[in-house]
């Protein structure tokens, strides 16, 4: 493997190299503007971003702009970093002893590498759904709401109302509006983890983050959750890990693709599937990668 | 597979022919047969030995009354009641000790290199000290929580004392002293020459004369020089070890009584009867299945011949008002003495270990994506702890405490050096109350040169087996209600 020293800009999306990208850093942020003039407004973005697990090198200068309401796709073969890379923007690497960082991660102008960080703070404003379906061994109810109970004392109807909207948006309403009492390990997978994704959303996050969040489903979930997404875009910043070239192609406006710890191209998804600047790329989406 | 017969490899194969293969495999089975009824064997043959022995005893009599010097009447009221007092104090402790420990042990991991260095150590202490011998932690016990170290002034000269509330206390017709609470020790004594109501401690309303102390120091001196005499008189008369009949030996007492000069004219006192009863048996070297027959027969021949007598008037309704230091139940020192609390908390530290390990496997049996889950939702570490790892722990942590805390029951060395083996016929009251356990008396019967007493351990093992029978199905239970649950 070639030794790629420079890191990537993003060639195919001409609004990311905006030079005056941090002027959207610097703005209040509003959860509500989502006109369409901010559709390329990067809060979310990572400069010569270096990871390591004690000695081992996991990620290498990664430099991303990810775009507030849009879907940004990584794939990569298997241990490349993606997951790693996910798990600093809400700093659930903190729980790894040996991890460290160095570099630039930064969520509306805060960084997000400061050892004084309140990851607590943070965490509420990035969600994060895992690969396994996780719901906590309580009712469908206590999982929703059990986010939005650990940051403010709720009353009763309030829950209620956070609850039904939170399993609305996450398609899961219809099915469990029944059963909110009913122990939540008794959905079937595809539910379960539809109910991580309405847990995550009942907090109110700006940003989203998926780590391969259909690896576990079957076909029929997976599209579920696909519907999900693409309805979800509207409202939150979405980053999402996949080994599925076609879920990528189909949820994502933008692909990220990653091998050993290195960004190797990122741009606009159309553009990668179809015409990529790189030859791994081009292998990998093939298929001829191993 | 087929092997070339001229491989090297031809005869190892050979070896394992299916037919020796098979053998082996018999055989081992027949030999774990055999190594498990071996086993259950011994059990059942130390179970029926101890049930056939102890079944006589075994009634409610037994499980309320107090020790008695006879075996006929000795009964575990005071030992069970020490044992509940001492394993309530040693779970109310050990409990919060041992899973707030367990957390900061599993949830707290620091990130640092020394702070796991100095975690690997504690954790390996604990670990070891699964393994030392109870009555280790039964010396230590003795130095920290009896004696604390002699810094704070001997246990009956305590440093601090909060809650001291005394007693007059009388002696009742049975020979039995009976309380009546006083406000403070300020208080004036009972010291009246009339009859007093009051509420015995079995809640049986009853009157006793009261004399003062005074008056009644003469007369028991005039008595206990009367027993001695008469102990002298009997061992004149009668041969140690010789096992008279019930019949012989009650003449023997009377002819004894006779040739003493008794102190005043009265009918005899009931607890003296007994007194001098037990004298006479203790001095015909009298044991055995005729005991209760000698007993009787003694009894009835010296109330017959004593009825005319002489005896202390004194003695047949009155009693004696001192003032006794008994304390309220809310009553503590520094420091703790040889009572409840430096029991309770001896046992804390021999159950200590084995909770915290087994609260720490509990704890490390929740999924961690369960507590990433909660991380990732923003929880802060102890809203994790608190909401998510523990009540998904519980279960396992009951378990693990209800074991060891049954364990902690029948444990009688480290009590031993605690409370000692003292004759205790009363409940505790408080937490500083001097105490026996169920172990410690089965120990003290056991011990014994009685054949009947050790009938009577027999009948405590049966009870003390049945606490922890009940202890053991409580936490199968309660895992396998876990188990289900969690389905
Ligand atoms: N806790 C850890 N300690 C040490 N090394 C780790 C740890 N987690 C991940 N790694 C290493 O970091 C590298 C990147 O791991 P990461 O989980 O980010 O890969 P990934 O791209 O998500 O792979 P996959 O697609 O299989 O999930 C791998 O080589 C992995 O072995
Ligand atoms: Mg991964």
């Amino acid at each position: 493997m070639q030794n790629n020293k420079h890191t990537h800009r993003v060639a195919a999306a001409p609004s990311l190299q905006q030079p005056d990208h941090r002027s959207s850093e610097v703005r209040p942020a509003s959860g509500e503007s989502s006109d369409e003039s901010s559709e390329f407004h990067c809060t979310l973005t990572a400069e010569n971003l270096n990871a390591w697990y004690g000695d081992f090198h996991a990620l290498h200068d990664i430099t991303i702009e990810i775009p507030n309401r849009r879907v940004t796709a990584l794939i990569g073969p298997s241990g490349c970093g993606k997951s790693t890379f996910l798990r600093w923007i809400n700093r659930m690497n903190d729980l790894v002893p040996k991890a460290r960082a160095a570099g630039r991660l930064e969520l509306r102008g805060t960084d997000l590498l400061d050892r004084l960080l309140d990851v607590v703070d943070l965490r509420r404003r990035v969600g994060m759904v895992f690969q396994k379906p996780n719901p906590f061994p309580k009712s469908v109810f206590d999982n929703v709401a059990f986010g939005p109970r650990l940051h403010s004392r709720y009353s009763r109807n309030q829950l209620d109302e956070i609850v039904e909207r939170s399993l609305r948006q996450a398609a899961l309403w219809d099915e469990v509006k029944d059963r909110l009492g009913k122990s939540a390990l008794q959905l079937s997978g595809g539910q379960q983890q539809r109910l991580c994704i309405a847990r995550a959303i009942a907090v109110g996050p700006d940003v989203l983050l998926m780590d391969e969040p259909c690896s576990a489903l079957d076909p029929k979930s997976t599209r579920r959750i696909e519907e999900l997404i693409a309805e979800l875009r509207k409202q939150y910043t979405i980053l999402i890990v996949t080994h599925n070239m076609q879920q990528a192609a189909r949820v994502s406006d933008l692909t990220g693709f990653f091998c050993e710890g290195r960004l190797v191209e990122v741009g606009l998804t159309g553009h990668i599937f179809t015409n990529p600047t790189r030859k791994e790329t081009e292998d990998y989406i093939s298929g001829r990668f191993g | 597979m087929n092997m070339p017969p001229e491989s090297g490899n031809s005869r190892a194969a050979a070896d394992r022919s299916p037919a020796v293969r098979r053998a082996k495999n018999r055989l081992f089975h027949w030999l774990s047969v055999a190594v498990a009824c071996c086993s259950v064997g011994v059990l059942l043959t130390l179970l029926t030995v101890i049930g056939l022995r102890g079944f006589r005893h075994l009634d409610l009599g037994f499980l309320t009354s107090a020790p008695s010097r006879h075996a006929a009447e000795a009964g575990m009221g005071p030992a069970i009641w020490g044992s509940v007092w001492i394993c309530l104090t040693c779970t109310l402790c050990a409990l919060p000790i041992g899973v707030g420990t367990a957390i900061f042990l599993e949830e707290y991991r620091p990130v640092s290199v020394v702070g796991r260095k100095i975690f690997g150590l504690i954790q390996l202490n604990i670990t070891n000290l699964a393994g030392v011998p109870s009555i280790v932690y039964g010396i230590l016990g003795l130095t920290v929580f009896v004696q604390w170290f002699g810094v704070a002034g001997h246990a009956n000269e305590p440093l601090f004392t909060i809650g001291q509330k005394w007693y007059d206390s009388f002696i009742d017709e049975t020979g039995q002293a009976l309380l009546v609470r006083v406000s403070g020790r300020d208080a004036p004594e009972v010291s009246v020459s009339e009859s007093l109501e009051y509420r015995s401690e079995s809640g049986r309303p009853a009157t006793v004369q009261v004399t003062p102390e005074a008056e009644i120091a003469p007369v028991r001196t005039a008595i206990d020089t009367f027993a001695e005499t008469l102990t002298d008189a009997l061992s004149d008369v009668i041969e140690p070890g010789s096992n008279l009949s019930a019949e012989a030996t009650a003449g023997l007492v009377i002819d004894a009584l006779r040739t003493v000069a008794l102190p005043t004219d009265d009918r005899p006192h009931a607890a003296m009867v007994d007194r001098w009863a037990s004298l006479a048996m203790q001095a015909s070297g009298q044991t055995g299945r005729d005991y209760r027959r000698a007993m009787r027969a003694v009894k009835t021949a010296v109330y017959t011949e004593m009825s005319k007598a002489a005896l202390p008037n004194v003695l047949s309704a009155k009693a004696a008002a001192t003032r006794t230091d008994r304390k309220a139940f809310y009553y503590v020192q520094i420091p703790f003495g040889r009572g409840v609390l430096a029991g309770g908390l001896t046992l804390m530290l021999v159950v200590l270990p084995v909770l915290i390990v087994s609260a720490q496997e509990a704890l490390r049996g929740v999924p961690s994506s369960l507590r990433q889950g909660s991380l990732a939702l923003g929880a802060t570490r102890w809203q994790t702890i608190y909401r998510m790892t523990l009540p998904a722990a519980i279960p396992g942590i009951m378990t693990g405490a209800i074991l060891s805390i049954s364990r902690a029951i029948g444990e009688a060395a480290p009590i031993l050096i605690i409370a000692g083996i003292v004759f205790i016929r009363f409940t505790p009251h408080h937490l500083m109350d001097e105490f026996t356990a169920m172990p410690l008396q089965i120990f003290d019967w056991a011990g014994r040169p009685q054949e009947d007493f050790h009938d009577v351990a027999a009948a405590g093992i049966l009870v003390l087996l049945g606490v922890l029978l009940t202890f053991n199905a409580t936490a199968v239970l309660l895992r396998h209600k876990y188990q289900r649950g969690n389905q």
